[in-house]
């Protein structure tokens, strides 16, 4: 099949960035949406161009590593898909596809497809996590959680971090993302000791980041490749409020958002450098 | 690249609750809710004109007798539309910083046409609500014919013959209606309340309710205009 890819390229942060378009005659059909860069990128390599880049790694709709936009839809057009595993016979022979990376102040430009998703790590150091004490693993039944209990957690544990739900959000709130992070372990026993500071600690981070207000239009929720609902989000404004009513005299504080890239040197090396 | 650090620490300090998007969020399902009762007790009053002008006046009367009690509701009212507005303009002004550079092309593939309107439909209510209180209330400017202080009905009735003022009227009520359309329920969204099997249930409500309610009161400037009340 024919298709168009109308590609925005930015060799880096500092460029301003524009569309390029490359017609490819043969697509296969059966191929996935990134073995058809991965074939586009054989022939601007063959021609001495600069490939496209884009993030990918496991192929198999788990890792988040990849997505971008394709006409206007984070992870294209099919539902509770990414783009690594949509394939290419969802389009129109002769069709035009506009893909662009996600956009969001808190997702800088990288390169081309790729931005820097570090926000998302940031908010779930911030409280993604329960503690609990080393030694000996703890007696399988030593917590009793019923089955409904655990399905909803797992549910918003399905989260991938891929960052669709900013990219379709108009005010690209990360609110789908944080809830989900918040909601998989609020829902259960174990995550219960910390559950008000964790809502307090990653909104503030969420907040720090430069992330938009959720406005409850559920945007997020059509595009999310796991099909995350907004209950999540729910559950995070629900902890949140409980914990700023509860809270007595602990500081919540943020980390700095990092914007740079380290070398893991002093030496004036060029992080951007491709080689 | 792949050692890249994640943050560096340093710290700062969190705002509290109305600096946050969710805080904001909660203020304004709060705010958002007594303005809504507000507009049901408006309605239920106001429905009194197909009563007939002693029913109405009557009630406008009893309204003004509560003295005391009066412009310590106005001043509630003023504070939910205040605080609403003010949580709305930051956090739009934060939609702008948050996404700086637009898509080439945008689809909107799971929301309603009411909440991707609301910072549309809530300006122009706003807008509705000034005149509507210098027309009806002040009676600071009301064409067609004389505003006369306590006739609550003879300004109502005067006022909705004037063509244009029952079609801004009409056309308010109706914005009015899609805003709330979303914000029953996103109130409770807000709040931190949501469920699989009740908020479906709730959506399907604040449909009715906002029709209801958008019914209600167009059925006033309807009927004088059909001349049903005169």
């Amino acid at each position: 099949m024919k298709l168009t890819l109308k590609i925005w390229r930015q060799t880096g942060r500092k460029d301003k960035g524009r569309f390029v378009s490359y017609a490819m005659d043969d697509v296969n059909a059966e191929m996935s949406m990134l073995e058809c860069l991965d074939v586009l990128n054989e022939s601007l390599i063959e021609r001495g161009e600069e490939p496209v880049a884009f993030e990918h790694d496991c192929r198999e709709g788990i890792c988040g590593s990849c997505g971008f936009m394709i006409n206007g839809i984070p992870h294209g057009p099919l539902p509770a898909t990414t783009v690594c595993q949509l394939t290419m016979r969802h389009f129109k022979d002769g069709e035009e596809l506009v893909i662009e990376p996600w956009r969001a102040a808190a997702f800088p430009a990288v390169k081309d497809l790729v931005v820097d998703r570090r926000s998302f790590d940031r908010i779930i150091a911030a409280g993604g996590y329960i503690s609990v004490s080393t030694g000996n693993a703890p007696d399988g039944n030593a917590i009793l959680v019923s089955k409904d209990t655990s399905d909803r957690a797992m549910d918003a544990a399905a989260c991938i971090g891929c960052g669709a739900c900013v990219a379709a959000c108009p005010n690209a709130s990360s609110a789908l993302f944080t809830g989900a992070k918040i909601a998989h372990l609020s829902i259960l026993p174990q995550g219960a000791p910390e559950r008000d500071g964790r809502a307090l600690n990653m909104v503030a981070q969420m907040n720090a980041e430069g992330f938009g207000g959720c406005t409850n239009i559920g945007e997020c929720t059509g595009a999310c490749p796991k099909e995350i609902q907004l209950e999540v989000i729910a559950t995070m404004n629900r902890d949140f409020i409980r914990g700023s009513w509860k809270r007595r005299d602990q500081e919540v504080r943020t980390v700095k958002p990092m914007t740079e890239w380290s070398t893991g040197s002093k030496l004036k090396i060029d992080p951007h450098a491709t080689s | 690249m792949s050692t890249s650090a994640v943050g560096v620490r340093e710290e700062e300090r969190a705002p509290g609750f109305w600096g946050s998007t969710n805080g904001k969020k909660a203020v304004m399902a709060v705010t958002g809710a007594i303005l809504f009762i507000f507009v049901i007790g408006h309605l239920a009053g106001n429905l009194q004109v197909f009563e007939g002008p002693a029913k109405l006046n009557a009630y406008g009367k009893l309204l003004h007798t509560l003295g005391e009690l009066l412009w310590p509701v106005r001043i509630v009212l003023l504070l939910c539309v205040t605080l609403h507005i003010t949580a709305t303009v930051q956090l739009a002004l934060l939609k702008k910083r948050a996404r700086p550079v637009g898509y080439s092309a945008k689809k909107a593939i799971a929301s309603s046409y009411s909440s991707r309107t609301m910072y549309w439909s809530g300006p122009i209510v706003l807008a509705f609500v000034i005149f509507h209180l210098l027309h009806l209330t002040a009676g600071y400017y009301h064409p067609g014919a004389a505003f006369i202080e306590g006739d609550v009905y003879h300004n109502v009735v005067s006022g909705f013959q004037v063509w244009w003022v029952s079609v801004w009227y009409i056309f308010s009520v109706i914005l009015l209606g899609l805003h709330l359309r979303h914000g029953i329920w996103s109130m409770f969204q807000s709040l931190g309340m949501n469920h699989p099997r009740h908020t479906p249930i709730l959506k399907s409500t604040a449909w009715v309710v906002a029709v209801t309610i958008v019914l209600g009161y167009i059925s006033i400037p309807i009927s004088v205009m059909l001349g049903v009340v005169k």
